[in-house]
């Protein structure tokens, strides 16, 4: 294992060389998890967290994403201050939580408020990665249901960015009943004919691919983004064998009828916002 | 009147070899079962059973998860874990039900739904999802009982209801305990510790608002008095589905929404 790793550096020095950047050892790379190839940070960034060989697209904070998603300054926060509480008592939850509030900044797993694309207002919602790998509790929960109730209420639509490892174990059966919870409030809104457009950004999975994440009346998908219900370790532990690489990523789950576009990020505001305009949704009067 | 067990006594009770399915409890709780096949699209998932019955006089739609009561039903049934077309076959039976104003009635026996590489293809979570977000507004009542094990989502697709009961040793959990250490502590061996911290018993149920009724088992657990155990969930059936199909059904859906709103603790 440890000559394995050091033999990983070891690649990865070879390989900065020829990737020209021997003259510099000191700027920092990143791996592409998804073909491995080395990135220099600094570009990295640059390109939104897009693998330049590959166009896997990496994971962005919810801050990244509203500043690239809506229209400048146009985001308004809802439900700002919610934090969740320890309703199985589980061991050390309240303190885990608290470091990742410090060291995020964020409250929980997502956040929620009201936006503009190219004008057109839209309840939004954007999940965190950072904080507990996305993980739903009573807060994304709550937030999720009241986005809903209150686009249903003004009549607006709902695009949501999903990123999520599933339920939260910490919050045990609680977790689990939030899908029900936010599946309930988006068939509400759906029925009150809003429009609800899902975009699965890296990872979605478990219980909120199985909730509200798969209700979209269009479903948008990054480039090679990971979507699915069961963990690949938990498959490949189930049927005794290796996993193709492309299983779950969003090609395969377009390819197999669950996903409707497959959209750049550089693309995606634009088509967002033609989406709104197509369902009749106008730019607010000035 | 027994000792109260912990969770993990109550997990071993409900694997013992024995413990009645839903096959065992159809034909001693409901007149004329009449099974359904298949989800009128892919095919027939064995790991759900469906169909239309009389209980006590009264119509109904009967759907429940299918565990074996030996290894070669088992595999008939792969585990009570269902596919996407189980799910599916679900839904189908549940949107006949309600154009034909019959009650469904849900029993929920998995560890979880089928993970496997079939699952994703057809959709896995797609399916579950589509169960939740139709169960919620079905305009006919709803109740659902947990026979054994209520595993994560896979017991969520036919667990959203007016009213969810447990059987006195039933567990319901966000993932089997096996899974939730393997997920928290990438260990399956630590599955006693998981299962006593994560609460998961009837009686934890009706504390944190997810189920309204727990259904008393003879005593040392339902294998050791079928006919007991059968006459004490019919009781509670007849009773349940008098009750709701009295009320109007924008008041259910109503209440059935809030049920399920009001769960989570946070504070603002």
């Amino acid at each position: 294992m440890g000559d394995n790793k050091m033999l990983d550096n070891f690649f990865d020095v070879v390989r900065r060389r020829f990737n020209g950047n021997n003259d510099d050892d000191t700027r920092e790379t990143v791996k592409c998890p998804r073909c491995t190839s080395l990135i220099l940070l600094e570009r990295y960034e640059e390109l939104h967290r897009v693998c330049p060989n590959c166009n896997y697209h990496g994971r962005l904070s919810s801050p990244e994403r509203i500043e690239i998603t809506f229209d400048k300054d146009s985001f308004c926060e809802l439900d700002a201050n919610m934090i969740s509480c320890d309703p199985i008592d589980f061991p050390e939850y309240p303190e885990k939580q608290q470091e990742l509030r410090d060291k995020t900044g964020l409250h929980d797993a997502i956040v929620t408020g009201t936006a503009t694309l190219k004008g057109i207002p839209a309840v939004v919602g954007i999940m965190d990665s950072r904080y507990m790998m996305g993980s739903m509790g009573s807060v994304v929960g709550e937030k999720i249901a009241r986005a809903f109730e209150y686009a249903t209420e003004k009549h607006l639509p709902v695009i949501l960015f999903t990123a999520s490892g599933g339920a939260r174990m910490q919050e045990g059966i609680v977790s689990l009943m939030q899908m029900a919870k936010t599946s309930g409030a988006v068939k509400l809104h759906s029925e009150a004919g809003g429009l609800y457009i899902t975009v699965m950004t890296d990872p979605t999975t478990g219980g909120v691919t199985a909730s509200f994440a798969s209700l979209g009346d269009i479903i948008i998908a990054e480039p090679k983004v990971l979507i699915g219900f069961a963990g690949r370790r938990v498959i490949e532990s189930t049927i005794r064998q290796r996993l193709p690489e492309d299983f779950q990523l969003a090609e395969f789950m377009q390819e197999h009828g669950f996903v409707d576009m497959i959209v750049d990020r550089k693309r995606m505001k634009n088509t967002l916002a033609h989406l709104l305009e197509l369902h009749g949704y106008t730019a607010k009067e000035a | 009147m027994d000792e109260k067990k912990t969770a993990w006594e109550c997990l071993n009770l409900v694997h013992t070899k024995g413990r009645p399915t839903v096959r065992d409890y159809i034909p001693m709780i409901f007149d004329d079962f009449f099974e359904l096949h298949g989800d009128r699209s892919y095919g027939d998932d064995k790991a759900i059973i469906g169909g239309i019955a009389k209980l006590d006089g009264t119509p109904v739609t009967v759907i429940g998860q299918v565990k074996g009561r030996d290894i070669n039903e088992n595999k008939a049934c792969n585990f009570a874990m269902p596919l996407p077309e189980g799910y599916r076959k679900a839904l189908r039976l549940a949107k006949q039900a309600e154009k034909f104003r019959r009650p469904v009635i849900c029993f929920i026996d998995t560890p979880g739904a089928y993970a496997g590489i079939e699952a994703e293809e057809r959709g896995q979570g797609e399916a579950i999802a589509r169960n939740i977000a139709e169960f919620m507004t079905l305009r006919t009542p709803i109740i659902s009982i947990v026979l054994g094990e209520g595993g994560s989502g896979g017991a969520l697709a036919l667990g959203v209801c007016d009213e969810l009961a447990m059987l006195e040793n039933a567990q319901y959990s966000v993932v089997s305990p096996r899974g939730f250490a393997s997920i928290l502590w990438k260990d399956a061996s630590r599955e006693e510790e998981a299962c006593n911290i994560m609460k998961i018993t009837a009686d934890d149920m009706v504390r944190l608002g997810v189920a309204e009724a727990i259904i008393k088992e003879p005593v040392g657990g339902a294998h050791n008095d079928l006919d007991k155990i059968s006459e004490n969930i019919k009781e509670y059936l007849v009773e349940k589905i008098a009750e709701k199909c009295k009320k109007d059904i924008d008041e259910l859906l109503k209440a059935r929404y809030t049920k399920f709103r009001k769960i989570g603790e946070f504070t603002e």
